[in-house]
């Protein structure tokens, strides 16, 4: 061990002979993160992704992705003597008798919704930064696509459990799978092995999918994604003078960096376990199993999926038909063409943009949202249209609560589903350009006073 | 061992001196900062002491609790602050015992001169080949050959071509209607202004064409279609129990007790309301059902007042696909 | 004489708020302790039930032209032989007296006396048959799975399977969380408003034991994975992530990382 330098010569040589390293690793330990709060929630998601991988191994132990039925006499006594499969048997086994398995259990749960909310608050700021504008459009494509995977794995992953309020949400997937004009019904049967409940296989490739195909393909992308940011180096706000299109600004990695994402990763993970340790999430042995002759009041998806039953809610009741033939069932709408909309709305806006505004430079600076009125406009109406569909899903719980008519919601949610997102777009595009204009009076105030200031020193 | 409680103290009191690496190596990469504040290594080691406390008492708590004493509260909460001391002392780490650097990097430039050199090699790799259209159009073709052979496995899923299967169900002239318990259901059983759950008896309940959902209404107040007319004995009505929306069950009655002041008898779907008239024979009357209820005529056996289907479904079970109206 | 008493008493009757029922409203007489259970029954059964269940309790099919007086709109169903149990249910939850026929009878706060509640069903139960008397459960000799099962078979449609309520096309379904064995028991066997009436042929009195155990056991849920938030499930904990963890992780990031400045 060397007296005067930290780290041990034998180390660093041993590494280095033995896989070239060093060039690379003293690249990556004085990389420089230009750095604001907001860079770093998409590390908020990605830190999500590796406590559901953690505590999803450890599910994964003690599943049994079998849908055969037994009689269940556990030890949670409401439940003594029903038919249930092996499934539900298999968590409710998990939650009241294995140490440590609820707590793994519902942390598990705790950091899947946490891991979309972090997405969808780092895609907020990805898109009202304009993060998204060459060179970085493989980057934000690679992130939408995980979040359009992780919406479906998010629903196979509580559906599996097989009980009586995830069981519904299947039955209502395979009525949206069925409503796809033209090839509704052979999909479903595909994707089902045949007419619901479908053939028991389908539970094993429920289980395969959530444990095994998505998992890697999401963490394939999440590595792209990652190789893509650091490749092009994280983009900027122009907060010092020294921040240009061409010279990023920051802190690097060793020493200063690396010490707050290693903080902003055990706080993800503390607060989803404690999350996961004290607050209850998803108490299947409440809902009792699945059967497809039962069901539930208030019964909801997860918060990710709550736009989709507000859709499906507000839709107005009838089958598109041409004669005998029905062209387009009912969920269909709701349930799989809005949410297709949205996502090839965001997926195209990034070349939209560059087409309307002619702007084919790369970008590295960041606008702050004023800085381009049309674009945050446009997606704060976007996200306004989606957030009054998401509200009307809750509609039911609102009349139960407060007592609001459950009619009279759903017209007015149907209003304000086309009138919001218009009246949304024109309010911040003002807004915006108020707050452009005071900065310009800003700045030409300030270099008034420079200017009286020197004079004065003169 | 006596050296221990002696290398605890000087951890905590000492500090290590500074070092006199920018005479030895020159020039430094990292820029040297101020000695840490008095207190901030302690505070960072303390945070770590506790974040230690608490990861032993994750042990002690998974060893000593019962999952029916708070269990899981305990764990959660001991490793929770385990971690979470950890990042405070990560951040205590960042703020005051790490440099503040504002250092610069370029952005990466394009590379066009091996981007040229990329199309050179692909383009002087082609010097022997004189028919590319011919060599790409085979390709392109044996390029969907291979792409067909590998989906086309996908279609042993399930039963993807015949649709036919979607309109399977086990009601059959004569089936007998028997309740959870498999016992058969009397019409005497069926009182009016409740509902009953009935499934066909010895087949598949699981199976979405199954359960059926049973009221009775006044003979007097049916309006079925001319063709239904003796589907309703006695003004016993049957019904698929799967709405024809999206396929959840229909497991609300709404029996109004004084009909001027409330709203007629309807059968109602929890998921999203869709609500259906059993009196006119399951038509939709609120909510985002597109088909109406598809009826189980039913007869009374003469014999032992037993109920049995008449006849199969008038529809198909479930929600609407291309072919549910044919 | 009697009707005197009653167009007296009717004269009383204040307009009673739009919505809510007449709490302030409830007409007494001046002097109930001297009065016999079944005339005090009359005499509040004449001020405070008669303008739409009718003065003998014979319902009112067809509101009258203008409104009744103390401006109520009456409109009612027969009270006869229904019975104790309906009586006492609809009482004993301060659903009745509604003040707008159309309105949903909910549960409130009760006005009324226990004396005046029986004497209310002394009197309206001698105007004709008897009808059923109040029920008398006995859930301890339920059994809770037993009770599970049967819930979610017959009430969990509309009351939500842990009993925390629900939606129907029309009306609120109210949760159990308060209901008394008894009110549980009378709710089942009278199908108040639009719920429907499930006989003892259909939940026999052994198996409505156990329904109302596990519905008193809703109460208690174990709720072994922590603070319950309310046991209905995912809009709950949509609100924790968005309100409590999200809120957090972006003040741990605001705290971690710098800010923009001017």
């Amino acid at each position: 061990m060397s007296g005067r330098t930290g780290m041990p010569d034998d180390v660093v040589a041993w590494v280095d002979r033995r896989t070239g390293a060093a060039p690379f690793l003293k690249k990556a330990m004085r990389y420089v993160f230009p750095d604001h709060w907001s860079f770093l929630l998409g590390e908020v998601a990605l830190y999500s992704f590796v406590v559901l991988v953690g505590t999803g191994i450890f599910l994964a132990l003690f599943f049994e992705d079998s849908t055969a039925k037994v009689v269940y006499h556990g030890s949670y006594a409401p439940l003594a003597g029903f038919h249930m499969t092996k499934a539900y048997a298999s968590v409710l086994h998990l939650s009241w008798d294995v140490k440590g398995g609820l707590l793994m259990r519902q942390t598990h749960h705790w950091a899947a919704n946490i891991f979309v909310a972090a997405i969808v608050l780092h895609l907020i700021r990805i898109f009202f930064t304009g993060a998204f504008r060459k060179p970085r459009e493989a980057t934000y494509l690679i992130g939408l696509l995980m979040l359009m995977i992780a919406l479906p794995e998010g629903y196979l992953g509580y559906s599996l459990v097989d009980d009586l309020l995830s069981g519904m949400g299947l039955a209502i997937g395979y009525g949206v799978a069925l409503s796809v004009p033209f090839i509704g019904g052979n999909l479903a049967q595909l994707l089902w092995g045949g007419p619901f409940p479908g053939d028991p296989q389908f539970w094993s490739r429920m289980y395969i999918a959530h444990v095994l195909i998505i998992p890697i393909l999401l963490a394939t992308l999440i590595t792209i994604h990652l190789v893509l940011v650091a490749s092009r180096h994280h983009t900027q706000f122009s907060r010092l003078p020294r921040q240009t299109e061409r010279t990023v600004v920051g802190s690097p990695m060793v020493p200063s960096y690396a010490p707050k994402s290693i903080g902003l990763f055990f706080g993800t993970t503390g607060l989803l376990f404690l999350l996961g340790g004290l607050i209850q999430i998803n108490p299947i042995w409440e809902w009792g199993p699945f059967a497809t002759s039962q069901s539930t009041n208030a019964a909801q998806p997860d918060w990710y999926l709550g736009w989709l039953i507000g859709a499906l809610r507000i839709v107005p009741g009838f089958d598109l038909t041409i004669g005998d033939y029905t062209v387009v069932g009912n969920p269909f709408w709701g349930g799989a063409l809005f949410p297709l909309v949205v996502f090839i709305i965001l997926g195209v806006y990034p070349f939209w943009e560059r087409r309307r505004s002619g702007d084919r430079q790369t970008h590295n600076l960041l606008d702050r949202p004023r800085d381009n009125p049309r674009r945050t406009a446009f997606g704060a109406a976007l996200l306004t249209w989606v957030l009054a569909v998401f509200f009307a899903g809750s509609a039911d719980r609102a009349y139960e609560t407060f007592g609001f008519s459950y009619n009279a919601q759903i017209w007015i949610y149907r209003a304000l589903v086309i009138l919001a997102p218009l009246v949304v777009y024109a309010l911040t595009r003002k807004v915006c350009r108020e707050l452009q204009a005071a900065d310009r009076v800003e700045l030409v105030s300030k270099a008034a006073e420079e200017e009286a200031r020197a004079a004065s020193a003169r | 061992m006596r050296r221990l409680p002696v290398a605890v103290i000087a951890a905590l009191l000492g500090r290590r001196g500074r070092r006199a690496a920018a005479e030895a190596h020159g020039e430094r990469i990292v820029p040297e900062g101020e000695p840490a504040p008095l207190g901030a290594e302690l505070v960072v080691a303390a945070l770590l002491v506790l974040s230690a406390i608490c990861g032993a008492g994750f042990v002690v708590a998974f060893a000593v609790t019962t999952p029916a004493t708070h269990q899981t509260q305990y764990l959660g909460l001991a490793l929770g602050l385990c971690l979470t001391f950890l990042a405070a002392a990560a951040i205590v780490f960042s703020k005051r015992l790490v440099v503040d650097e504002d250092a610069e990097e370029d952005y990466p430039e394009p590379h066009p001169a091996e981007q040229a050199e990329v199309r050179e090699i692909v383009r002087e790799s082609g010097s022997r080949i004189t028919r590319k259209r011919l060599l790409l159009g085979a390709g392109g073709l044996a390029g969907a050959g291979l792409t067909a052979a590998l989906v086309a496995p996908a279609v042993s899923l399930g039963p993807v071509f015949d649709t036919d299967s979607l309109r399977s169900s086990p009601w059959t002239r004569g089936k007998r209607l028997v309740d959870e318990r498999e016992r058969p259901l009397l019409a005497y059983d069926i009182e009016p202004n409740t509902f009953y759950t009935a499934y066909p008896e010895h087949e598949d309940r699981d199976r979405i064409a199954s359960p059926v959902i049973l009221v009775r209404l006044d003979p007097n107040a049916l309006k079925l279609p001319a063709d239904r007319a003796d589907w309703a004995p006695d003004g016993i009505l049957a019904f698929s129990k799967i709405c024809t929306h999206a396929g959840c069950a229909i497991s609300m009655y709404r029996k109004p007790l004084f009909a001027p002041a409330d709203p007629r008898p309807a059968l109602v779907c929890p998921c999203h309301y869709s609500t259906f008239d059993p009196a006119t024979g399951g038509d939709v009357i609120f909510g985002p059902a597109g088909r109406p209820l598809p009826q189980l005529p039913l007869l009374i056996d003469p014999a032992t007042r037993e109920l049995k289907a008449a006849g199969g479904m008038s529809g198909p079970v479930g929600p609407s696909w291309s072919g549910v109206r044919e | 004489m009697r009707r005197a008493i009653l167009t007296g008493v009717l004269a009383l009757v204040a307009a009673a708020p739009a919505a809510a029922q007449p709490r302030a409203g409830i007409v007494r007489p001046a002097d109930e302790r001297g009065l016999s259970l079944l005339e005090l029954g009359r005499q509040l059964f004449a001020g405070n039930c008669s303008s739409c269940h009718g003065g003998l309790a014979r319902g009112i099919a067809r509101a009258p032209k203008g409104q009744g007086s103390g401006g109520i709109t009456g409109l009612g169903p027969s009270l006869r032989g229904v019975g104790a149990r309906a009586l006492d249910f609809y009482l004993s939850t301060g659903r009745m007296p509604l003040s707008e026929p159309d309105a949903e009878p909910e549960r409130q706060g009760v006005e009324l006396s226990r004396r005046e509640i029986n004497a209310i069903i002394a009197y309206v139960t001698s105007l004709g048959p008897p009808g059923p008397p109040v029920p008398d459960p006995h859930p301890e000799a339920g059994a809770i799975n037993d009770g599970l099962h049967l819930f979610t078979e017959h009430c969990a449609g509309c009351h939500q399977v842990v009993g925390q309520g629900g939606v129907v096309t029309g009306a609120r379904v109210p949760p159990l969380q308060y209901a008394t064995a008894t009110q549980i028991a009378e709710a089942v066997r009278a199908g108040p408003y639009l719920m429907p009436i499930f006989s003892d042929k259909q939940i026999s009195d052994a198996q409505l034991d156990s329904i109302i155990r596990y519905v008193l056991s809703t109460r208690n849920p174990p709720d072994r994975g922590g603070w319950g938030i309310g046991n209905v499930g995912p809009i709950p904990e949509g609100m924790v992530t968005w309100l409590l963890a999200c809120v957090l992780l972006v003040g741990l990031c605001v705290l971690i990382g710098k800010r923009l400045k001017a």
